[in-house]
């Protein structure tokens, strides 16, 4: 830097606030620095965005006030959109950011553009401050005698060991277990599904027979217990479990099953539920017998036994043997014979 | 002039009063003392300097948005049947956290408004985080004495990441339903602990009635509670080692070259709190975010396709899409490597490389000066060329977040586009590595070449024997002191195995390694030109053109004079800082 001279060097001194401009800096005055009229016009912009700002602010609590929360109106390039939400935002977005031009454009304009230097002072303290440190720390060790009584140290060393379990042990009950309980992958095994639970339609719960259900088609279905399960727990856990869809294809054209005579006349039941991170899959392509996850586009062919054929999912989706009761209805023939959903530790 | 004039008695009664606070509150805490070291403190100014206050700023939106939306939300997975005001899902069952957040939308007036605020304000947070560290590492920043700084960006990010996804989860509708399924999944991944993991954090099975009261107790105290408290470390240490500043005529590595706090940047920063506040809003206003009333309550059984998740996890979700579907069973046990690595593993090591990039940098340079003053980017090729392999690496990783997107606007085969991603995850950052580099070793070549010959000013002068001559110029003042601020390369030494008594050096291979990655740091380097050189090589280009050409009868002459090298000093703009502050002191 030694064509860049120092400001101190050409004369000026410091000034008392702790920095002083920096010289030889080619500056150009502003228009605001050398006609006053500019510096007025420049006042008067400043104000006028205030102003602007306080009127859109009565303008928010007009529109809060007058405008009817339902209303709709159309707006080209945006669409039909809500009134009054559009009114408030764009009041009091634009309110806020005519405040902060405004200041800005008072400090770009009529407040000092010259830039000034200030000193650093480097990090390190100095060895005075750090010795006195030192001192201190020395002191204090052997005021307490922290090195000199051991029975002292290794008890305290202990019961700071201890202390955070306590802490970890009241967040077991994050999940209470009451003795009996299943554990993760028992849970997991399991769902709602029998021998002899009717299959039903899961959007309007209809009990479904094979007649309807055409060939290349899909239904989305739950089981027949799940309202009553619901209601009885209060939650959605078995609905998560115990989602299946239903393909079906002509019986020449599955190549393989995960059981022998698992569908019922080409009707297919398989888990909905996707194995890679469990997102519930409807995406299906007739003519391949491909189901596609939509989150992650795992690939099932299920045409053959629900294999993997693209995609981040390393586990076929699980099958579900079905049947027929005495009324014709779509019935399960069992559980799930394998865990449905996302792999997990416990499972092999 | 604010700067030199001494403080005047004023009479204002506002002034008074708030002379009669300061000194209520000094004789209380001394705090005048702070003020008077403060007040006047300097501050660099580049645009750069103003993407950490958008981050600043839109927290502070969101704190206040989202104090109001806790006024109207019920973090409550308990069913009930709604009876708003949206027709649609009259009469559906759904969670009452997602009902509540129906009638923010559309039953709290102003409510939608703040909902969109909150949504963009917390978008706009972590791009500009992002945008920041890019910053931060390009201009290397994050040099002593400010590594500590940057690792609290480090876990400022996580903490970002974790409030947007916390918060994601929290209206229980059927599209970040969906995001917490996964989650589910990612947690079931982890070895060992994994199943017991996703267990205690839903209560039991997924879904459970429990989630989302939690979530919330980390969404609206836990996550923020530690991001102010890092904020507030974060700007302490900025403001005890002073803001970094890039090169320019004046400012050195022990200086601070700026505006003063008072009123510049109060009026500026306090300003721009104000445009980012006004932007967000308008935003809130006018582009819909997040229409939660399409997607409908949350269903483990349903999904709506297309499913993509905010910008910020995007590259989480295409990591997971990419990968192979590995999977192994070893003793009975089952490790999903499909879901562990790239939802674990990667983000894992890429953090953690993240937060130890300064010290690695610094132990592998053995470059232990304290840097106040911001390297270009060229300057340090090697730096420059890993940050552009990470963004490159992220950018696939993110395009790959929307392979369907893309199949379905392209028309292209998802089997295609996955292999052209998981081929280019491997290829593409190396390769965007060598080019930057490369690229910024070109960059510093011309740096030298404008020192020594001037620039290429595009005029071609004829000399009277006929030969043509372009006319260098000699660079101005900022040009030149932006080039001239290159720092010197720290060398090493090489080691030897055995010093010259013959000690075995026991240290020789790390030694060695830290040597070798010193030279392919900065190895290639182009050294800066002495200020011999420079005067050396300006005086013969000026000096050959000077004996040859009659000057006085080309209007080209004054520049080619010039071209002696100095300070030049436009007609145009007589004074220099010192001098205009001599001059001009009413304009206010």
């Amino acid at each position: 830097m030694s064509d860049l001279a120092h400001p101190t060097e050409h004369g000026t001194s410091p000034a008392p606030l702790g920095h002083s401009p920096v010289a030889d800096i080619p500056h150009r005055p502003r228009v605001t620095d050398t006609d006053p009229k500019a510096a007025r016009r420049a006042e008067r912009q400043v104000a006028f965005m205030f102003v602007l700002a306080m009127l859109l602010f009565i303008a928010f609590v007009a529109s809060f006030v007058l405008i009817d929360p339902q209303a709709v109106v159309y707006i080209p390039v945006f669409g039909t959109v809500g009134a009054m939400n559009i009114a408030l935002g764009a009041c009091l977005g634009a309110g806020a950011f005519l405040i902060g031009a405004g200041a800005i454009q008072w400090a770009k304009k009529l407040m000092p553009d010259v830039e000034v230097v200030q000193e650093r002072h480097t990090m390190p303290s100095d060895p005075a401050a750090t010795a006195e440190a030192a001192a201190n720390y020395a002191r204090g060790r052997d005021e307490s005698g922290f090195a000199r009584y051991k029975l002292i140290r290794r008890t305290l060393i202990g019961a700071m060991a201890l202390f955070p379990i306590p802490i970890i042990v009241l967040l077991r009950d994050l999940w209470p277990t009451p003795p009996g309980s299943p554990s993760p992958d028992q849970i997991l095994s399991t769902t709602l599904w029998k021998k002899g639970e009717r299959i039903v339609t899961d959007a309007t719960y209809q009990p479904i027979r094979a007649a309807d259900i055409p060939v290349g088609g899909l239904v989305s279905a739950a089981p027949a217990d799940l309202m009553e399960v619901q209601e009885a727990e209060h939650n959605l856990n078995a609905r998560g479990k115990a989602a299946i869809i239903l393909v079906r294809m002509d019986p020449t054209e599955i190549r393989s099953q995960q059981g022998d005579g698992w569908d019922y006349q080409g009707i297919l039941a398989y888990s909905k539920i996707c194995t890679h991170v469990g997102c519930p899959i409807a995406l299906y392509e007739r003519r391949t017998h491909h189901l596609l996850c939509p989150c992650h586009q795992s690939t099932f062919d299920l045409a053959d036994s629900g294999h993997v054929v693209f995609g981040p999912a390393a586990r076929r989706m699980p099958q579900l043997p079905i049947g027929v009761d005495e009324e014709g209805f779509l019935m399960a023939m069992s559980d799930f014979q394998e865990p449905i959903g996302p792999s997990f530790w416990e499972r092999s | 002039m604010s700067i030199t004039a001494p403080a005047q008695a004023s009479t204002s009664p506002v002034e008074k009063a708030g002379g009669a606070t300061a000194t209520f509150v000094d004789s209380r805490l001394g705090s005048n003392r702070f003020l008077a070291r403060n007040l006047g403190k300097v501050f660099p100014d580049h645009w750069s300097f103003m993407l950490g206050e958008i981050i600043l700023y839109s927290f502070i939106v969101i704190l206040l948005t989202g104090t109001y939306l806790t006024l109207f939300y019920k973090p409550s997975m308990v069913e009930v049947i709604y009876n708003g005001s949206y027709v649609p899902l009259k009469g559906v069952q759904m969670s009452e956290a997602y009902a509540s957040t129906l009638d923010i939308t559309f039953d709290v007036r102003g409510g939608l408004l703040i909902r969109q605020m909150h949504h963009w304000a917390a978008l706009i947070f972590v791009a500009a985080m992002a945008v920041h560290a890019f910053r931060v590492f390009f201009t290397g920043a994050y040099r002593k004495p400010r590594e500590f700084n940057w690792l609290i960006g480090v876990a400022l990010l996580t903490m970002a990441l974790a409030a947007g996804f916390t918060g994601y989860s929290l209206p229980d509708d059927l599209l970040s339903g969906t995001g917490l399924q996964i989650i589910r999944g990612i947690l079931q991944s982890i070895p060992v602990v994994g199943t017991w993991a996703a267990f205690f954090v839903f209560g039991g099975e997924y879904p459970g009635t429990d989630v989302i009261s939690r979530l919330y107790s980390a969404h609206i105290l836990l996550v923020p509670g530690l991001i102010l408290a890092l904020v507030t470390v974060h700007l302490m240490m900025v403001w005890t080692q002073k803001h970094t500043q890039f090169p320019g005529p004046g400012r050195t590595n022990d200086n601070v070259v700026g505006y003063p706090l008072m009123p510049v940047y109060m009026a500026k920063a306090g300003g721009f709190f104000f445009v980012v506040f006004g932007i967000i809003a308008l935003m809130g206003g006018l582009a819909t975010i997040n229409p939660i009333w399409i997607f409908g309550p949350y269903t483990p059984d349903q999904v709506t396709a297309g499913t993509q998740p905010d910008w910020y996890i995007g590259w989480l979700d295409g990591a997971l899409r990419l990968m192979p579907n590995w999977e192994s069973v070893l003793l009975g046990f089952t490790i999903s490597w499909n879901v562990f690595i790239p939802s674990v593993v990667i983000p894992g090591i890429l953090f953690t490389g993240m937060a130890l990039y300064p010290f690695i940098e610094a132990w592998a340079t053995g470059d232990k000066r304290e840097h106040n003053l911001l390297d270009r980017p060229r300057n340090a090729p090697v730096r420059t060329g890993i940050g552009v392999m990470a963004i490159v690496f992220y950018g696939i990783l993110w395009i790959g977040g929307g392979n369907d997107i893309i199949a379905g606007a392209f028309n292209l085969s998802i089997n295609a586009i996955s292999w052209t991603l998981r081929i280019s995850l491997i290829v593409l950052p190396p390769i965007a590595f060598i080019v930057t580099k490369r690229i910024c070793l070109g960059l510093q070549r011309r740096d030298r070449e404008k020192l020594l010959h001037g620039y290429e000013s595009g005029r071609i002068l004829r000399l009277p024997h006929g030969e043509f001559v372009e006319v260098h110029e000699p660079l101005n003042v900022k040009d030149k002191a932006v080039i001239m601020a290159k720092v010197d390369v720290p060398v090493l030494a090489l080691p030897q195995k055995e010093d010259e008594d013959g000690v075995r050096n026991k240290w020789y291979r790390v030694d060695r390694l830290r040597w070798r990655l010193n030279r392919f740091f900065y190895g290639e380097n182009i050294p800066r030109p002495s200020d011999a050189e420079i005067e050396a090589a300006q005086h013969h280009v000026s000096h050959d053109a000077a004996l040859e050409a009659p000057l006085h009868d080309y209007e080209d002459a004054d520049q080619i004079r010039r071209g002696h090298g100095g300070v030049l000093h436009h007609p145009g703009m007589p004074q220099t800082n010192a001098e205009q502050l001599q001059t001009s002191g009413d304009h206010r």
